[in-house]
């Protein structure tokens, strides 16, 4: 038994909540907590008493019943009488439409405007600088509206490309159709199509690619086999060159690949093009682009390929410089030392940021409530809520789409990202 | 312990938030001002002139209420509502009443928990083209491209018609009654469809109104009429007698030029004056003064006289009494009896 006494404890003294820095994150912690419990139990006591008030309840009904609204531009097969869970889908698909069209286009200017801004050449980069600062310093809004005013005031009428001196007319030798309602564009139809030929879009407008679903997915099949055969020829070639040193030319062997058996395929299928032509009060056949679209679609991307094109910049010019010296040195032609050296390494830098502009791509398509873009924001989440007076369910479904929307594109980006990082070994 | 303070702290909150539900009279008496919600501008019914100070068919029944409330047909706050933020505006008290060209339906009237308090205009859906258009009748329009404004009974009957005809239609779907006028005259959408009344509002701001046709189909009914939340019916009381006040005072013959004579004293008829007060304890009944009604008909005269001075065939929106006539008269309009 030792005889050494252990020092007395000192008393805990409530002081030392505050005090003494043992505690004091604990005590701010449960505060915190404490707080947070008691807003969102007043948030929730609130609405349930509210709710009350106003004798509504709170249930999901409503998605079930007849929407009685139509849509003009559907992805998927929809009328009136079908319910407002279906019109929201056809919403949702719509979010999805420009989000992802927005996306790819908003990519391509955006890394197309940033190499272009390191340019030698004084005038292109000088354009670029202004195209950037141009969008990046306007309010999104403005420039939605601004390409949709252009679009009804000073495209042509349909009407205007009637009679045998039309005011106005259509271009690419009679293919395309600029409107005032839209552009009308050819689309692709087949005339054996496996669908039957029947098959036409059961509502006018509605993109006949939905009427020959077989036939896409048959094309489909083809081009994924011969892109894997494609990138089995690659590989062979890798293999080749790691042995013997020289890389055989194989492209010839590769377009082949890929274009003869599309071009069967397509032959089988009676692969045309329909083009667009005025019928009644408007163009029919095509595709309709319609104007909320066409302006949604080019204001989310030019603004947002504005700001992809300042942070593809300065991944580039992260990359240091001895970089791209040490490869000229080597010999490697510019272009190939950007694309084998600089931009693998630039990419790093890139992706986190680019995530959060396909983010905000995504959730400023909601905009579309400017140009009668009907989105999801539109149908569930404005013409179904004033129909059916549910709101909370309603904005509760939109807040959820938007937030699972988010994470499936932040998670997909994430993965991406981390192929890109350096792999230590 | 910590158990009871939680709870003890949820009492609170829930203490709080009852109390955001009191009468809506009492709220807006303690306000002093009363808050309507009304279009964002349709000429004759509800729009701000030149000087920003709104002006209409609707806005005169709001003023009307704010007079029999305050005695000031000024203490009233206009709130803009579109067809798809009304009701939610209305739900949530940002507005006390709603007077925006509003259809009174089933669905609105129970499940959307409102209350319509009358009619003050008995509408229907008609289509409005360009001559040159070369149309007729709204069964032609098949194809057409048509603007219509989202959150409406117009867009539901509009997919109904055309379903029943079994033809088809582009819809254009808009937000505002501006935006619909801007699309149709750029000729975004070959015809605007919305209530007979709106469509002849719009057409007298157009430049040239005679180059536009009302098609002769009504597709529907529209009764149009103030509304308020369920739940209080103290207050949809107020706002219903005002409104019926103001159409007695139509059927009796009190106008703004004969108010204060026949207000100064009773007359010799009993029902005038119970309506104004000189007689009865009518304004106490529903909480407000005794002349509460001689202050809502001096806010902008009777029934016929809002409606002449707004819409009426002397105004450049031209709209005939028709079934907005008074019931003596052969139309629809009625008011219960004073007593
Ligand atoms: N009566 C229909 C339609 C009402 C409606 O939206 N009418 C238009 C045209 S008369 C309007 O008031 N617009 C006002 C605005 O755009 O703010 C309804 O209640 O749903």
């Amino acid at each position: 038994m030792s005889t050494l006494t252990d020092p007395p404890k000192p008393a805990f003294r409530l002081s030392q909540l505050i005090y003494d820095t043992r505690y004091r994150s604990i005590t701010i912690q449960f505060v915190a907590l404490v707080l947070m419990v008691l807003g969102i139990g007043w948030l929730v006591n609130n609405t349930v008493q509210n709710l009350e008030d106003l004798g509504k309840d709170f249930n999901f009904g409503f998605l079930g019943s007849p929407a009685g609204y139509d849509i003009n531009q559907q992805l998927v097969d929809y009328n009136s009488q079908m319910s407002h869970g279906r019109a929201a889908f056809v919403g949702i698909l719509n979010t999805l439409l420009v989000a992802f069209l927005g996306c790819v286009t908003a990519t391509v200017i955006g890394v197309t405007a940033g190499v272009l801004r390191l340019s030698k050449n004084w005038v292109v980069s000088r354009l670029m600088a202004v195209y950037v600062e141009g969008f990046r310093n306007v309010p999104l809004l403005i420039w939605i509206i601004l390409v949709f005013a252009i679009m009804i005031e000073s495209m042509p009428e349909p009407k205007k490309f009637r009679g045998a001196d039309p005011a106005a007319s259509m271009i690419f030798s009679d293919h395309v159709a600029v409107t005032n309602r839209g552009i009308w564009i050819p689309r692709i139809g087949f005339t054996n199509s496996l669908s039957g030929n029947e098959a036409v879009a059961s509502v006018e407008g509605l993109p006949a690619v939905a009427s020959g679903g077989a036939d896409w997915a048959l094309i489909g099949v083809v081009l994924l086999i011969s892109i894997v055969a494609i990138g089995f020829v690659r590989a062979r070639s890798t293999r080749m060159q790691q042995a013997t040193g020289y890389r055989p030319t194989t492209w010839y062997l590769q377009l082949g690949i890929l274009v003869i058996p599309f071009a069967i395929v397509g032959l089988f299928l009676g692969m045309t093009v329909v083009t667009p032509y005025l019928k009644g009060f408007n163009f029919t056949e095509g595709i309709h682009l319609r104007n909320s679209l066409i302006a949604l679609w080019l204001a989310l991307s030019l603004y947002t390929g504005a700001f992809i094109a300042e942070i593809v910049r300065a991944g580039i010019m992260a990359v240091s410089e001895g970089q791209s010296e040490a490869a000229s040195a080597l010999g490697m032609r510019p272009k190939r030392t950007m694309n084998l050296v600089i931009l693998p390494q630039a990419m790093r830098v890139i992706v986190p940021p680019l995530i959060s502009q396909y983010l905000n791509l995504a959730k400023n398509s909601s905009l579309a409530i400017a140009v009668g873009y009907m989105d999801v924001r539109a149908t569930l989440g404005g013409i179904t809520i004033s129909q059916t007076g549910r709101e909370l369910e309603g904005m509760l479904l939109l807040g959820a789409f938007y937030l699972l929307l988010s994470l499936i594109i932040s998670s997909v980006m994430n993965y991406f990202n981390n192929r890109t990082q350096l792999r230590e070994r | 312990m910590k158990k009871s303070v939680f709870f003890g702290a949820l009492t609170v909150a829930a203490l709080t938030a009852g109390v955001a539900s009191a009468a809506t009279l009492d709220d807006v008496k303690a306000r002093g001002s009363l808050n309507c919600g009304v279009s964002t501008g349709v000429v004759g019914f509800a729009s701000p002139d030149a000087n920003g100070v709104w002006e209409g068919f609707d806005i005169g029944i709001c003023r009307a209420v704010a007079a029999a409330i305050f005695g000031d047909s000024d203490a009233v706050e206009f709130v803009p509502t579109t067809g798809q933020t009304r009701f939610t505006a209305l739900a949530s008290g940002e507005i006390d009443m709603l007077a925006r060209n509003t259809t009174w339906t089933f669905s609105r009237d129970t499940d959307l928990k409102f209350e319509f308090v009358g009619v003050n205009y008995y509408d229907g859906q008609g289509f409005l083209v360009p001559k040159d258009l070369g149309v007729s009748s709204a069964k032609d329009l098949d194809g057409a491209t048509v603007c219509i404004q989202t959150g409406t009974t117009t867009e539901l009957n509009l997919s109904d018609f055309f379903r029943i005809n079994n033809i088809s239609y582009e819809p254009v779907p808009i937000e505002t009654n501006a935006e619909g006028r801007q699309q149709y005259i750029a000729g975004a959408c070959d015809v605007y469809t919305t209530d007979a009344s709106g469509l002849a509002a719009t057409r007298s701001t157009f430049e040239s109104p005679d180059d536009h046709v009302l098609l002769p189909e009504i597709i529907s009914k529209e009764p149009l009429g103030p509304l308020v939340r369920h739940g209080d019916s103290e207050w949809g009381d107020v706002v219903r007698w005002t409104l019926n006040a103001l159409v007695s005072a139509e059927e009796l013959g009190v106008t703004s030029a004969n108010l204060a004579e026949l207000s100064a004293a009773p007359t010799n008829n009993p029902e005038v004056n119970r309506l104004l007060g000189t007689e009865g304890e009518l304004g106490a009944m529903i909480g407000l003064d005794a002349n509460w009604a001689v202050n809502a008909i001096g806010a902008g005269g009777n029934y016929g006289e809002l409606f002449e001075k707004n819409i009426g065939e002397s105004t450049p929106i031209g709209l005939a009494r028709g079934l907005n006539a008074m019931w003596t008269e052969g139309g629809l309009i009625y008011s219960p009896p004073f007593r």
